[in-house]
């Protein structure tokens, strides 16, 4: 069972790592589509995905965070990253198993996976 | 939607939108009366009386970039098609509670589906927000609540990758202990 004890202990642990965190402000974010549109054509299990394969890879300058509708329903789930000093990547039509790939050629190589932008998808 | 927790996870952004620091989301089950109530209630900017008259019609939206509103008639249909109803209660400046019920048995009523995810999700992007999840299946319930959490984790945040993980655990546990699938340990 989970415990609260558990809880102190995980707490206890994780503030002799806070220190190496790092600042928020250099972080990429990855943003997920959460409107009604992104949440109909699957924006939970992507959002899901991506906080799990970040922490899995402990990415601690990564921010997962949620947007509402951009405008571009058809093409939800929409993932848009962020890095600072780059160009905003948009990425459409996503799935949970797009995500992996995204988080270690893009996030941990920094190269955009062409094919899976919204670029390529109308083209 | 599928699933009633993708409705929930839905209105709740409505919520986050409204600018919301506190959303309680209830789910309270009870197969005597055969009813399925799901509430969500939240303290941000409220709606005026016209705006809650105009809520249910999809053509109703503050937002710039689409001209409907989807999320409110969405969960409406899904209750009124299992012959329930929807109710909004709100405060101008004071908060917003939608409230919609089912029948729990009724052939079209949506499962409530993957919640945790729902909780999870919000947590995890919302780190900075409080949430109070309650979940009450024929009179036996359980609480989760970030204010608690953060009595124990101080300024450490929830989003925290091994405190998320435990929270995940936690409401993976609760739920199935509730439906009765776990037994509880006695000395717990
Ligand atoms: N909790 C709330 N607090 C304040 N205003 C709200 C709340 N919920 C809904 N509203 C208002 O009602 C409108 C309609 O909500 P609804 O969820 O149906 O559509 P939407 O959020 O505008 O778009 P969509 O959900 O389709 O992405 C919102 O734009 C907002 O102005
Ligand atoms: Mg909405």
């Amino acid at each position: 069972m989970k415990t609260l004890a558990e809880l102190q202990a995980i707490r206890d642990k994780a503030r002799e790592k806070m220190t190496i965190r790092e600042d928020n402000s250099e972080a990429t974010r990855v943003i997920v589509g959460m409107a009604t549109c992104g949440i109909a054509a699957g924006a939970r299990p992507v959002l899901n995905a991506f906080v799990d394969e970040v922490s899995k890879r402990k990415l601690g300058n990564v921010v997962v965070t949620q947007t509402g509708c951009i405008g571009m329903c058809q093409f939800e789930p929409i993932v848009e990253v962020l890095e600072p000093g780059k160009e905003k990547v948009t990425y459409a039509k996503m799935t949970p198993e797009k995500v992996a790939r995204i988080v270690v050629d893009h996030l941990v190589n920094g190269n955009p996976v062409m094919e899976y932008t919204i670029g390529s998808l109308l083209k | 939607m599928r699933e009633l927790s993708l409705n929930i996870l839905d209105i709740a952004q409505n919520s986050i939108s409204a600018g919301a620091t506190l959303i309680e989301i209830t789910v309270d089950e009870n197969t005597q009366a055969d009813r399925l109530t799901v509430c969500i209630a939240d303290n941000g900017r409220g709606m005026t009386p016209e705006q809650v008259r105009t809520v249910t019609d999809p053509f109703y939206t503050t937002r710039t970039t689409r001209r409907v509103g989807m999320g409110i008639p969405l969960l409406c249909m899904a209750a009124e098609q299992s012959g329930g109803s929807l109710d909004i209660k709100s405060r101008f400046g004071q908060g917003t509670t939608v409230t919609a019920t089912f029948v729990h048995s009724h052939i079209d009523r949506p499962p409530l589906g993957d919640i945790k995810a729902t909780v999870t999700a919000l947590i995890r992007m919302n780190p900075q927000l409080d949430f109070c999840f309650i979940h009450t299946f024929d009179g036996r319930s359980f609480t989760f609540d970030t204010r608690q959490l953060r009595v124990i984790l101080g300024d450490l945040p929830p989003d925290t990758p091994e405190v998320a993980e435990w929270i995940g655990g936690y409401l993976d546990e609760q739920e199935k202990i509730l439906s009765g699938v776990l037994i509880p340990d006695e000395n717990d």
